[in-house]
């Protein structure tokens, strides 16, 4: 690398590779830089302007996410009129909607909130503006557009990471929204209800409404598994609250799924607590199934298979495994097979 | 897959085939249409129906229903004919061309056209595209292999894949993309007939012995048992007593269903042991409750080979408890006691009775999963396959004539049926029917029309029709639409009121005793 791909933070000299941004470069080097509209793995919009840093000789203070690194260039991260304007632009953020924590989904978990309490901000100076929009809610997916901040974020993560293409930046000046094609409603649009906008968005204003007033992030145990639907194996968070999964995430930074996940993974849980799931070992009796113990219902097997195997030989049973279970339960199912059962005859349904 | 996921970023040319990528496996077609979108990769898609990723694709062929190994003949055929193959390549590190050669000499574009109805020259473009490409990558999944010549689709593709160059090379490869979140495992874990882990065979005297000690019995049996579709026509005829069936439901998910009522019905004993109270679980004669994956702790094997932890989060409802403590427990009244103190304990025999398995252990895969082949504890794992040369030694190339699917529509059923899975249900919808919102995106059976079709037939969008097969009927609404192409319809599976498989035909494939649920024949009419 040639000397003159240096550059100096807070008094600092690093190096960078062409490319980089100074937010990069700094982030590699371990010096803090807040972000609000910052989303890894898409295009930087510097929408938010909290990113600010000073570089000497430039007229305005630089969006550090959005301005390449370039030789020689001295930069400030924690100036006094750094950490004002910063300071300024949260302000500004929170008087630019309806910012009400208390019962917002967001709340514990905010990016506003957090830089807004990190940055002293005593009071919004601005008052608050009345909603444009009115919230739009499906099933899957509210949107708050008083808590939005139009930061972009929803928008590159539909755009650029999961390139579904169903949102984008609608209207000007105080009508700002970000808009479906047509500005329908999510439910009635392009949407795939992947939910990467609302993992992405880092405040209250998209919502997954099955996790609405279900626990504030605090409360919640997070358990991070491999997701049970197709192959890909997304690695995601359950969120546990009084001993039951309230809402699903991913697992932000670590492949193949980097915090992605489509909408079943994300949404498709509710079958984990549903009325529905069997709850008891059934015996057939009389030809109808009742309720039995599991001794009395494993005896049974025991006994039948046992029977089975004395007048027609290991052969005539059959075991179907799962590629819905574990390795661990396969391996073990396989093994009951031949070692207990002594036959072969073990498949799964993958085929069919 | 031979590569990893991330691969498919690295690809100058990907070739989707089979694979409704954005329904069935979004967060890797998402890696697609990053590809395309931002890394200048062009997307070539062979699908009978204009699937949502044809959005992105440079080209979209349509073949005819069950034509694959005659197109990827014919693109071959370009290929040789051309000279674009990688000689070094083939020579260096493959058998088998000038067999190859005579088979395809006869798949000229003219002829594939009439075969598979896909114009010559789009042919002959896509097989250029795909041959000029440094690396080219090929995604395919069950449209490939649920035919009767499903052995032969994906023979073919490989064939594609090594003339080209393509294995095990970063950016490409032969990638199939597992339907089910632990297939994979499934099969690394000897839940095969004719194999324990890592697929050692159980006719192999050596490895027999070896897991005889390791296990401690006497004598394991010698012969490969019965497949699925096997055990399910052994019992059909009387022959297969009993059936203990985990986790599936193949009174929804079988093809011919009647075949398999019929089956069932005809065992002496079946135990199903589930989730929920299933179509399947109805018939037995003893159900066991289970535990569901957010209830246990264990490791699930994706479709790129890693393997990944599962974690128990909340405890399973009433008595029910996890499938493999159940086994144990069953294994202990058959007068061999399997216990283990958890699953981390099974990883370790796992571990140590399977090769490829052997460096694998909860700790190295506790924040990120392993790919296996992963043969020591300081072995990184391998997430590309055949870097430096084919597991086997040198690729074998397979000569493969095209055959007719098992049924071709005539004048009684004059439509083609094909069926698949839609974005928001997953199988036999046991667990996404579940969740309202799934329920509200996708609430009910249809049968997707062209709108060709459609007006042939006097057919407007929700009108219910009968759907008509030699195996059975069943009742759907139609959805006129622009995925569906004149002279074939599809219906989702998921549904069990209206079970797509009371159509379907269960003729196999010889070798993977696959059933051909991508191709039968229908009647259809207004009711
Ligand atoms: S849910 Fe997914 S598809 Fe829908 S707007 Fe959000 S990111 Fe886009
Ligand atoms: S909805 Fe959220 S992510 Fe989207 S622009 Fe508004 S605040 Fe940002
Ligand atoms: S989240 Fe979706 S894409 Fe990811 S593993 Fe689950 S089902 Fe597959
Ligand atoms: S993070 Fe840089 S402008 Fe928002």
């Amino acid at each position: 690398m040639s000397a003159s791909n240096r550059i100096q933070i807070d008094g600092k000299e690093v190096q960078f590779s062409p490319g980089e941004t100074i937010l990069e470069v700094a982030w590699r080097k371990g010096i803090a830089i807040p972000t609000l509209c910052y989303l890894k793995g898409a295009s930087p919009t510097g929408a938010c302007r909290i990113c600010l840093v000073e570089v000497e000789g430039a007229r305005s203070l630089v969006a550090s996410c959005a301005a390449p690194a370039a030789p020689d260039m001295v930069v400030r991260t924690d100036s006094e009129k750094v950490i004002r304007s910063r300071k300024l632009n949260l302000e500004l953020l929170l008087g630019s909607g309806h910012h009400y924590c208390v019962t917002c989904e967001a709340d514990g978990d905010c990016r506003l909130q957090e830089l807004a309490y990190e940055y002293e901000v005593e009071t919004v100076r601005f008052t608050e503006s009345p909603a444009r929009y009115p919230v739009e809610t499906n099933t899957l997916i509210t949107r708050d557009f008083s808590r939005c901040i139009m930061c972009g974020r929803c928008v590159q993560a539909c755009n650029d990471i999961q390139v579904n293409e169903a949102i984008s930046y609608g209207y000007r000046g105080d009508a700002s929204k970000i808009v479906t094609i047509g500005d329908r409603p999510y439910i009635n649009s392009d949407c795939v209800f992947c939910g990467e906008c609302v993992q992405a968005c880092p405040v209250g204003a998209l919502v997954a409404k099955p996790s609405r007033f279900k626990g504030k992030p605090w409360e919640m145990k997070k358990v991070r598994t491999t997701c049970s639907y197709c192959g890909v194996g997304c690695q995601m968070y359950l969120h546990v609250n009084k001993g039951r999964v309230v809402k699903v995430t991913g697992v932000d930074g670590i492949g193949p799924n980097y915090g992605s996940l489509c909408v079943k993974g994300r949404f498709g849980f509710d079958f984990i607590h549903d009325a529905n799931r069997l709850n008891t070992p059934l015996v057939r009796e009389n030809g109808a199934l009742r309720e039995a113990d599991w001794d009395e219902a494993l005896d049974r097997i025991a006994r039948n298979l046992k029977k089975i195997i004395d007048k027609d030989g290991p052969d005539s049973i059959g075991f179907l495994t799962s590629a819905r279970i574990t390795n661990e339960e396969n391996y073990v199912a396989q093994k009951f097979t031949r070692a207990v059962l002594g036959t072969n005859n073990v498949d799964h349904c993958a085929r069919l | 897959m031979t590569n990893p996921i991330q691969d498919i970023e690295k690809s100058d040319v990907i070739l989707i085939t089979g694979s409704n990528t954005t329904e069935n496996h979004p967060v890797l077609s998402s890696y697609v249409k990053r590809a395309v979108k931002f890394k200048g990769a062009r997307l070539i898609v062979v699908d009978p129906r204009r699937i949502p990723i044809t959005r992105h694709a440079a080209q979209w062929l349509r073949p005819n229903l069950g034509t694959d190994v005659a197109w990827i003949n014919g693109m071959m055929h370009v290929i040789i004919n051309e000279g674009l193959y990688d000689e070094a390549y083939v020579q260096n590190r493959t058998v088998g061309l000038d067999e190859l050669k005579q088979i395809v000499a006869k798949y000229t574009p003219e002829y594939v056209e009439e075969i598979s109805g896909i114009p010559r020259a789009e042919l002959t473009a896509a097989a250029r595209t795909y041959a000029e490409a440094p690396a080219a990558s090929i995604l395919y999944a069950m449209g490939i292999t649920q035919h009767v010549t499903g052995t032969d689709n994906v023979k073919s593709l490989a064939n594609l894949a090594m003339l080209c160059g393509n294995v095990g090379i970063p950016g490409g490869g032969v990638n199939p993309l597992r339907g089910q979140n632990n297939v994979q495992g499934a099969c690394d874990m000897g839940g095969l007939p004719d194999v324990y882990t890592g697929y050692q065979k159980v006719d192999d005297p050596a490895v027999r012995k070896r897991m005889e000690s390791a296990w401690g019995v006497d004598r394991l049996p010698d012969r490969p048992g019965l497949t699925a579709t096997d055990m399910m026509n052994k019992a059909y005829e009387g022959e297969l007593k009993a059936l203990y069936i985990i986790g599936e439901n193949p009174m929804v998910s079988d093809p011919d269903l009647n075949h398999a009522e019929k089956s069932l019905k005809n065992l002496d004993f079946l135990v199903v042991q589930d989730i929920f109270m299933t179509e399947t679980a109805r018939m037995a004669d003893v159900v066991l409750p289970s535990a569901s994956f957010a209830e246990k702790d264990g490791t699930f094997t994706n479709t790129e080979r890693k393997v990944q932890r599962v974690r128990k989060a909340v405890t399973p409802p009433g008595k029910a408890r996890e499938d493999g403590v159940i086994l144990c427990d069953l294994s202990k009244r058959l007068g061999y006691a399997m216990s283990y103190k958890d699953s981390r304990e099974v990883m370790e025999e796992i571990a140590r009775v399977t090769p490829s398995y052997c460096g694998i252990n909860y700790n190295r895969i506790k924040a990120k999963g392993l790919h296996w082949p992963c043969t020591g504890t300081d072995h990184p794992g391998t997430p590309c396959l055949h870097m430096d040369q084919f597991t086997c030694g040198l690729g074998v190339f397979h000569a493969i004539d095209y055959r007719q699917p098992a049924e071709v529509p005539d004048d009684a059923y004059p439509l083609f049926l094909t069926t698949g899975r839609l974005l928001y249900h997953y199988h036999t919808g046991t667990m996404t029917m579940k969740t309202p919102g799934l329920n509200e995106l996708a609430p009910a059976c249809f049968v997707e029309i062209s709108r060709e079709d459609a007006a042939g037939y006097g057919l407007v969008e929700g009108d219910t029709l009968l759907i008509r097969s030699r195996r059975g009927k069943i009742e759907a609404t139609a959805r006129i639409s622009e995925m569906a192409v004149k002279g074939t319809v599809f219906i989702p599976f998921h549904y069990a009121a209206a079970a797509a498989n009371r159509l379907t035909h269960a003729a196999l494939d010889p070798i993977a005793k696959i059933p051909e649920f991508k191709v039968c024949a229908v009647a259809i009419e207004k009711v």
